[in-house]
């Protein structure tokens, strides 16, 4: 069964709450002053002249944390209809998602010894 | 269990009386509470700001805020009026869209996820079933919106605050969704309001924070490393990236972070009420006192004093919440990133399957303790 019995409340309060910070920034446009000349609109580095820009290549360290960080987001979707489901399910889903999370810690514990979680 | 009381029909009812078509007066009564929470919300901010600074203020042995209006009550109005007339600065360098939209998209998440806040038996916005999943959902479109405003500004410390925040987010994000699945376990659903209806009956013995206490914990570290709460501030640390991601940001941009990241902290505060704290439950079980003294449960004063209870005990048991997150403010030092990584990637995160497995070991042997 797919119903979206609850939706339209959703979609109007997506509606207003998109309004505030839309309204927010038109209402401070209107009121702000416009002035400051292109000085006030370099970039800021601790009021040295800016070396180089930001947008260059470089070692963004966090990127294996983002990839075990996929794995383990889709297992906790994956546990969410099994946890509400369990009580009528029992033991046997008990043993099941044991297995489940087993192999994944199996996963969770490979990624720590070849120093995946390790921010060096 | 009493049903409470129902505004949504003696309002449409109301309408209809005086001659309103059904479809008319069910239109009307949408956006209203919608508003109401938003306006709740902004004062949410108002309040959780002036308390911040009065209590920073007393832990550090001064006075705080004090000119504008009594005790300074309107120092964060005046704060905020001061931000609109500011003049709003775009860099030349920077990407004027993605510059717009980072702000914007963090703002939206953490206002639509009080959608699913129940302050009482009917009133909140609307009992969806996926209820608190939803929440787990939209709070993780804002780091996107912080990765979107820290690339954009093309600034080092701005991209630097973006990547940090980005990796602490999806870092506590994990214990925190393992941590609310031992709860929705207990209460074989996700509707907030279910999740709150078991807790009832005992009073403050049967708030979930006696069988859940190591997921109480594991959540509210999560959501102060989510809320980027002092000792996990690091995206926005001074000493070392200025302010983060918001570097060039100024004006009503800047504020729109501002107001973001207070709103963030309120919610979680709620929503840590209402998965723990038995959200609108008062301690004393009202139901049965209300039965020895001999009054009906259906008695409309009755129905009235429980709901406008349920509706201070709710904001009660979050602002001490939030009162405990401005003392730890305080008291804590700031964490490095790497034991920030590891409290979250390397003890957290087993924990919570742990804690995850003994919830539904303990279910499986005392089915009745723990929600059936």
């Amino acid at each position: 069964m797919f119903h979206l019995s609850g939706y339209e409340y959703f979609l109007g309060f997506l509606l207003i709450a998109s309004s505030v910070p839309i309204l927010s920034l038109i209402a401070s446009k209107i009121l702000r002053p416009r002035t400051g000349g292109p000085e006030r609109r370099t970039t800021y580095e601790c009021g040295m002249e800016p070396i180089g820009g930001a947008w260059i290549q470089f070692n963004i360290r966090y990127y294996m944390f983002a990839l075990v960080f996929v794995v383990f987001d889709v297992e906790t979707v994956f546990l969410y209809p099994w946890a509400v489901a369990f009580s009528q399910l029992g033991l046997l889903a008990f043993i099941e998602a044991l297995i489940f999370i087993a192999i994944l810690v199996v996963a969770l514990v490979y990624a720590w010894r070849k120093g995946a979680l390790e921010w060096s | 269990m009493n049903s409470g009381i129902d505004l949504q029909g003696s309002f449409i009812q109301t309408l209809t009386e005086f001659g309103l078509p059904q479809d008319v007066a069910r239109a009307l009564w949408i956006p209203l509470p919608m508003v109401l929470v938003v306006i709740g919300a902004v004062v949410g901010v108002l309040v959780t700001v002036w308390l911040e600074r009065k209590v920073s203020a007393a832990a550090q042995q001064r006075i705080g805020p004090e000119f504008a209006g009594p005790l300074g009550v309107l120092q964060p109005v005046a704060d905020g009026l001061k931000l609109v007339f500011k003049e709003d600065v775009t860099p030349n360098k920077s990407d004027p869209w993605l510059f717009t939209l980072g702000p914007i998209l963090v703002v939206i998440p953490v206002i639509l996820s009080y959608l699913i806040v129940p302050f009482g038996q009917n009133l909140l916005i609307t009992d969806l079933n996926v209820g608190i999943f939803l929440w787990i959902a939209l709070s993780s479109i804002a780091p996107i919106g912080l990765l979107m405003s820290g690339y954009s500004s093309n600034n080092k410390y701005s991209l630097l605050g973006g990547l940090r925040a980005a990796a602490q987010s999806i870092s506590y994000e994990i214990p925190l969704a393992l941590a609310v699945l031992a709860v929705v376990m207990m209460s074989n659903s996700l509707s907030t309001i279910d999740i709150v209806e078991q807790q009832s009956g005992y009073g403050i013995l049967g708030w979930n924070i006696w069988r859940q206490p190591v997921g109480f914990l594991i959540f509210w570290i999560a959501a102060l490393a989510e809320c980027e709460r002092l000792p996990f501030d690091l995206p926005e640390a001074e000493e070392e990236l200025v302010a983060g991601y918001q570097t060039e940001y100024s004006g009503m941009r800047f504020a729109l972070f501002y107001v973001g990241s207070y709103i963030n902290l309120v919610l979680s505060a709620l929503i840590v009420a209402i998965l723990y704290l038995g959200g609108w439950e008062f301690p004393i079980p009202l139901d049965q006192l209300a039965g020895w003294l001999g009054v009906s449960e259906t008695t409309p004063w009755l129905q009235m004093l429980t709901a406008s209870l349920g509706i201070i005990m709710t904001i009660l048991k979050a602002y001490v919440l939030v009162f405990l997150a401005v003392l730890l403010r305080w008291t804590l030092p700031r964490v490095r990133i790497d034991q920030l990584l590891n409290l979250g990637w390397k003890f957290l995160l087993p924990v919570a399957l742990v804690n995850l497995l003994l919830t539904a070991g303990l279910k499986l042997v005392f089915p009745v303790a723990f929600g059936g």
